[in-house]
């Protein structure tokens, strides 16, 4: 579950990590009136979205006074912000930030997530700050440090001084780097996050650690017992579909195809939309309808496909292990009966109770092209809306 | 022989009363798997599907002489029932459970590592030597007995490429779910160094999906093994837009690594052949062996 930028360093701060003042608003007056409790002769006005890459779509702005502040968060409230991780509908501008601005002396690179590979937590640290870490990354690898540790109730001083040795502190900001990645390495396993990334993290001319900018994002397995997170979630940043998708416990991500995808298994249904395109077509979603699906999560799931203007043909591609054949069967009919579905629809039904499943089917006078394999099933659905 | 099941495991299920335990269970038993009881705290002395249920594991174990476990427990409590099954020192544990936090996996495979148990999953389908043993969630009767070795990250896929080695006569030795989790207790690479010492196992099926290295590791690994074996290869997420998560936390593309294309590239590399389309698996398998 990703966070807003502001949240995200309340949580830091929570846990001892310095960041900028700074307050938010929903609305500009709010925002402004806040604003009144700032000391700074800079103001740095942050629009607040999921996505990176805000300060090179016009996101971010430094402005000398409250007079200038105000005219911009009028400009930048409501926009629709386009940057490389919005797509190409950008995102709507419903929250501003405003911090203090910083004398910035130096700008790291700061990250902490899980390491697979490895099963332990990850720290990447870097002197080159501010800028696209990947294209550093790729360009220049010996910049980038990553130190791996284990799990356990505190990182060590040594371990936090292999992290930070890239930037080359000395004194009084070495030692509160070093409780610097104590407080997130704290935060990071008692929040149950998935990755806290710090670009740019900052030393001010006055010597002091600063984190700039933070983005977080929480392992959404775990939030069951992490309420105080859950709270945070922010509707706005979620696509309609997918909100109601997350209600019925369903993964669904809408793409921008044509052919509507209710498949089981996720391995199965990134399979599905690759057959798909391969036939010449694209799919308009990617569902997993999950293991022991209800006929009413099924049915749901059929609503939610079917709710997306673009679809002109759903294929049903379902390999019943722990899904019953019959069950999914059952929710299809079911929705058929609230909803009319005017679209062609294609069913391959395979492995557990597949023989039920296309009984209920096959007697329920649906209109419906049934397949043999996933090869056929392809074939007949974007033969069917062409 | 075959790999980690046959006819002589001892099965136990954790989570044994509830309604996943008991389907599967059921499923289990009517394969012909060795189930000999199973644990829910707090009912031990009952019977369920006519087998004891015990409170813990080590009881369990201790009056059944259990060699592996099936584990049906809810994602918040799975991790503990994976340390419990470790401490009981089962041999083989295998979880189904999907949704368990990534820390409580972390902590697992601390204690894990340290052990002389093994973990296949967790949100694995399952393990299933045909005819012999099906411990997991996939359809039975799907299976047939024969020599393609098959390791997966899917579960569902996995039937796909079981159904296809099943029509065109191959069968199976040995079908292993690895799970899609982004921490797992078995790789890739731990399977195919099974199945490239098992007799029976003549070919090898890997299906993997985009997000990780782990197919890049295991790849590393054949290239640098002695024995190798016919195998052929596919790789779920090829129209996956990148960045976005598929349901499983493991299929995230991250940083330009873990693409479907730099997967299938590796592969080919390491002498895999590539089943373009998730139906033409069992052909594209058949074909290398008879072509």
């Amino acid at each position: 579950m990703n966070i807003h930028e502001h949240q995200a360093k309340q949580i830091l701060k929570k846990f001892g990590v310095p960041i900028p003042e700074g307050v938010f608003g929903l609305t500009v007056e709010e925002l402004l009136e806040k604003c009144k409790s700032l000391k700074t002769n800079k103001y740095v006005l942050k629009a607040q979205i999921h996505a990176g890459g805000r300060g090179k779509a016009g996101g971010v702005k430094i402005l000398d006074n409250l007079s200038e502040l105000e005219k911009s968060a009028k400009e930048l409230f409501g926009k629709k912000l386009i940057t490389h991780q919005t797509g190409p509908e950008g995102r709507e501008v419903k929250r501003l930030y405003v911090e203090e601005s910083s004398n910035i002396d130096k700008e790291f690179y700061l990250s902490c997530l899980v390491d697979r590979a490895s099963s332990k937590i990850a720290f990447i640290s870097s002197d080159q700050g501010g800028v696209d870490i990947e294209e550093v990354a790729s360009k220049s690898p010996d910049k980038i440090l990553t130190t791996k540790v284990e799990l356990k109730e505190e990182i060590s001083d040594e371990e936090c001084e292999t992290i930070i040795k890239i930037f080359q502190l000395k004194g009084n900001s070495k030692n509160e780097a070093i409780f610097l990645i104590k407080s997130i390495y704290k935060m990071f396993v008692k929040t149950d996050a998935n990755m806290v990334e710090v670009n740019p993290l900052i030393l001010t001319k006055e010597e002091k650690i600063i984190c700039l900018d933070a983005k977080v994002n929480f392992d959404s397995n775990a939030l069951f017992r992490q309420p105080e997170i859950l709270e945070l979630r922010d509707l706005n940043e979620e696509e309609p579909a997918e909100i109601e998708a997350s209600k019925h416990d369903l993964a669904y991500i809408k793409l921008d195809g044509n052919i509507g995808c209710m498949v089981n298994g996720a391995g199965l249904a990134m399979a599905t939309m690759d057959i798909i395109k391969q036939y010449g077509e694209e799919p308009a979603n990617f569902l997993d309808v999950g293991g022991g699906a209800s006929k009413e999560k099924v049915s749901a799931a059929f609503k939610i496909i079917l709710s997306d203007k673009n679809v002109k043909g759903i294929l049903i591609n379902i390999f019943g292990g722990i899904m019953r054949c019959d069950v999914l069967a059952q929710g299809v009919v079911d929705a058929a009966k609230e909803i009319n579905i005017e679209v062609p629809l294609v069913v391959r039904l395979a492995g557990t109770n597949f023989k039920e499943g296309k009984e209920i089917l096959d007697n329920s006078g649906l209109k419906l092209i049934s397949a043999e394999n996933l090869d056929d099933a392809a074939k007949k659905i974007v033969e069917a809306i062409k | 022989m075959s790999v980690l099941v046959n006819k002589n495991t001892r099965l136990i299920c954790q989570g044994f009363t509830g309604s996943h335990g008991t389907f599967h269970s059921e499923q289990a038993i009517k394969y012909g798997t060795k189930l000999v009881g199973g644990v829910t705290p707090k009912k031990g002395g009952q019977k369920h599907l006519d087998l004891p249920v015990f409170n813990t594991v080590q009881e369990a174990k201790e009056i059944t002489s259990a060699n592996a476990s099936m584990i049906y427990v809810p994602p918040k409590f799975a991790g503990s029932a994976i340390i419990e099954a470790i401490e009981a020192k089962i041999e083989l544990i295998v979880c189904i459970t999907e949704g368990i936090p990534i820390l409580d996996m972390i902590k697992v495979k601390q204690i894990l590592k340290n052990s002389s148990s093994r973990l296949i999953g967790p949100n694995s389908p399952g393990v299933i030597t045909p005819e012999e043993c099906k411990i997991g969630i996939m359809p039975g009767n799907i299976h047939k007995k024969g020599s393609v070795g098959i390791v997966s990250r899917s579960g569902t896929l996995t039937y796909e490429a079981v159904a296809q080695t099943s029509s065109n006569g191959m069968g199976q030795s040995t079908c292993i779910g690895i799970g899609g989790d982004p921490i797992n207790g078995t790789s890739f690479i731990d399977c195919l160094e099974l199945f490239f010492k098992d007799e029976e196992t003549k070919s090898i099926v890997m299906i993997g999906e985009i997000g990780g290295t782990a197919e890049e590791e295991a790849c590393e690994f054949i290239k640098r093994e002695k024995i190798k074996k016919p195998m052929v290869g596919f790789i779920a997420g090829l129209t996956a837009p990148p960045g976005r998560r598929m349901g499983h936390a493991g299929a995230i593309i991250s940083g330009g690594k873990g693409g479907a294309e730099d997967k299938i590239d590796v592969m080919r590399s390491a002498g895999i052949s590539i089943s373009k389309s998730p139906a033409d698996i069992g052909k594209t398998l058949y074909n290398k062996l008879n072509g």
